[in-house]
């Protein structure tokens, strides 16, 4: 098959691939699965260039799979409950108090559990709380869904993205982080100042007079876990330990008391089977692309340095991707490209990728499709104030964020 | 008379009291809360984004709708007992300033509270919600100050007029 019709194949398959992901999520490991496969029938992709993908993805699907068991087990635990008890008492009913604390627990929350934990697990107790104490949940919720993106740069483990880079990179789980210490500052600090004006009048309002909390019971267990687990991740490379192997450990440790024959079932679906396979149909696929052409298109258009204004360039255009696409196939197709040029170059795309959905979140591509299956639900949503809050925080994000990563790299 | 009373959750007290002052003992009275589903579709944008992790057939698509409507009714509850008369009470679902005006057709009057900076005296204690139903109410509207009205002295002094004529 030539390599034009073979990129060519590959891509429509990533659209639809993306298009079922977002019309119909419950066949999305099926489609990308099957678009892998015919992939490499018609000869796309070779079979040996398709197994390694699939080995080079292997251990960040673990690394996932371990990170969402351990995001469940806080959840069981009484994690959430305790944090949104905590936000309750601690707002005292005013909405610019609550504003701090959920920017404070969203920021640790999605840099320790992952964005999922942040969006799955974390914004109803958020909502909970503002309609709790009877202020506006808007720019709770809106905070929430905000940072699960652009929080999610500080550690290998807070988004999915940054697990293929650190694998890819070959940085340290602690250099990772210290290099995004100062980029998530920044990225955070754009968005306080940008949210804080954004919502000035629903944070203007009175303190509500919500219902009298209790005191929350302390989950002693997960956070037990989870610091160790965290100590582990910090100390994996002088141990010697891949990072994987202090997740799976800490997944095992928190999961393992709880499993009983009735729950078997629940407990494997937390590490979400179906989305796993996705990953890696979707690795081939990008794989069949890549190597098709599009990493040589990719190549040309992406800065080699990592000067100042090359590091601005690759996070803009991540982010570009990021948002026409999606990240998760923006992130496979730039890594190896901007491996080239070295981690700071790898960390560029991470923050156009990672920051960068906020614009869109799922890509505008998905999100035009899923408009469209919304509207069939009778459920109106105005992506219009979404997409505005986007535009003012993005740019200002990327651009502080990748200067800031330019000043740790100089160090 | 049919009254509409409109309560947002930081102000109903005020609301509800100063209507209760304001209306008739016959006046037909509803009173009315409108729940956010913007809120919950920024949720649901940002569950989208995982890209078919939390499915929505594990039963936490209706989560927020839950907490939202069983908040609402607590609320309107509190205010029924706080007006301390027969009242009628509607919960909605929606775009608020939009739900709203569509809830005082057929309405007398329409009550509700200034919902901006309640500092000083302005265009600025009336936010887009309140203003658009201002703009908008199919009836007559008494637009109160959930606290006691600031003083004209927070009323910044006139511009200076415009240039005299050549």
């Amino acid at each position: 098959m030539s390599s034009g019709l073979a990129l060519a194949l590959a891509l429509v398959v990533l659209v639809l691939a993306l298009g079922v992901a977002a019309a119909l999520p419950r066949y999305l490991p099926a489609a990308a699965v099957l678009g892998a496969l015919l992939l490499v029938v018609v000869g796309a992709v070779d079979v040996s260039r398709a197994g390694d993908a699939l080995r080079a993805l292997a251990p960040t699907v673990g690394f996932l799979a371990a990170l969402l068991l351990i995001a469940e087990g806080c959840r069981r635990d009484g994690l959430f409950e305790a944090i949104g008890a905590v936000m309750a008492r601690g707002s005292r009913g005013s909405p610019r108090r609550l504003l701090r604390l959920v920017f404070a627990v969203a920021v640790g929350v999605t840099a320790l559990l992952g964005l999922d934990a942040t969006i799955v697990l974390l914004t109803p107790v958020v909502f909970a709380t503002a309609v709790r104490i009877r202020t506006s949940s808007k720019p709770h919720v809106y905070a929430c869904a905000h940072l699960a993106n652009s929080a999610s740069l500080l550690l290998p483990v807070s988004n999915l993205t940054n697990l293929l880079a650190l694998h890819a990179s070959g940085l340290s789980f602690a250099h990772f982080a210290a290099l995004m210490v100062l980029p998530t500052i920044g990225v955070v600090g754009v968005e306080w100042v940008v949210l804080r004006r954004f919502f000035a009048t629903d944070l203007r309002r009175p303190r509500g007079r919500g219902t009298e909390q209790a005191r929350p019971a302390v989950p002693r267990f997960a956070l037990v876990v989870l610091a160790l687990t965290l100590v582990g991740f910090a100390l994996s490379s002088l141990l010697g330990i891949a990072p994987v192997w202090v997740a799976a450990a800490g997944a095992v440790v928190i999961t393992v008391p709880a499993l009983r024959p009735a729950n078997a079932v629940a407990l494997v679906r937390a590490a979400e089977p179906g989305f796993l396979l996705f990953v890696f149909g979707l690795g081939v696929i990008v794989a069949a692309a890549s190597d098709n052409g599009l990493a040589t298109g990719v190549r040309d258009v992406l800065p080699a340095g990592t000067s100042l204004p090359d590091l601005l360039a690759i996070a803009a255009l991540s982010a570009l991707l990021a948002n026409l696409v999606n990240n998760l196939p923006a992130t496979l197709l730039l890594i190896p490209v901007a491996l080239a040029s070295g981690p700071g170059a790898v960390l560029a795309v991470l923050i156009g990728v990672n920051v960068g959905p906020n614009l869109t979140y799922v890509g505008s591509l998905a999100t035009l499709l899923w408009r469209r299956v919304l509207r069939a639900q009778d459920t109106e949503i105005e992506l219009g104030e979404f997409i505005r809050l986007g535009l003012l925080t993005v740019p200002a994000a990327v651009v502080a964020s990748t200067a800031l990563l330019w000043l740790g790299l100089q160090v | 008379m049919r009254a509409l009373v409109w309560i947002i959750e930081d102000t109903w007290q005020a609301t509800v009291a100063q209507a209760a002052e304001y209306l008739p003992a016959q006046a037909e009275v509803t009173l009315l809360h409108v729940a956010d589903t913007q809120t919950e579709g920024v949720a649901r944008v940002a569950r989208h984004g995982l890209l078919g992790r939390d499915p929505p057939d594990r039963g936490r698509e209706g989560e927020l709708r839950a907490i939202s409507e069983q908040a609402a009714k607590e609320l309107l509850d509190d205010a029924r007992n706080a007006f301390g008369r027969p009242v009628e009470c509607e919960a909605r679902r929606g775009r608020v300033e939009r739900e709203v005006v569509a809830a005082a057709e057929d309405m007398d009057i329409l009550i509700l509270a200034r919902d901006g900076d309640r500092a000083q005296l302005g265009p600025r204690s009336i936010g887009p919600a309140v203003r658009f139903v201002v703009d908008h109410a199919p009836c007559r509207v008494l637009l109160i100050w959930p606290d006691p009205a600031p003083s004209l002295t927070t009323i910044p002094p006139p511009p200076p007029g415009p240039p005299r004529p050549r």
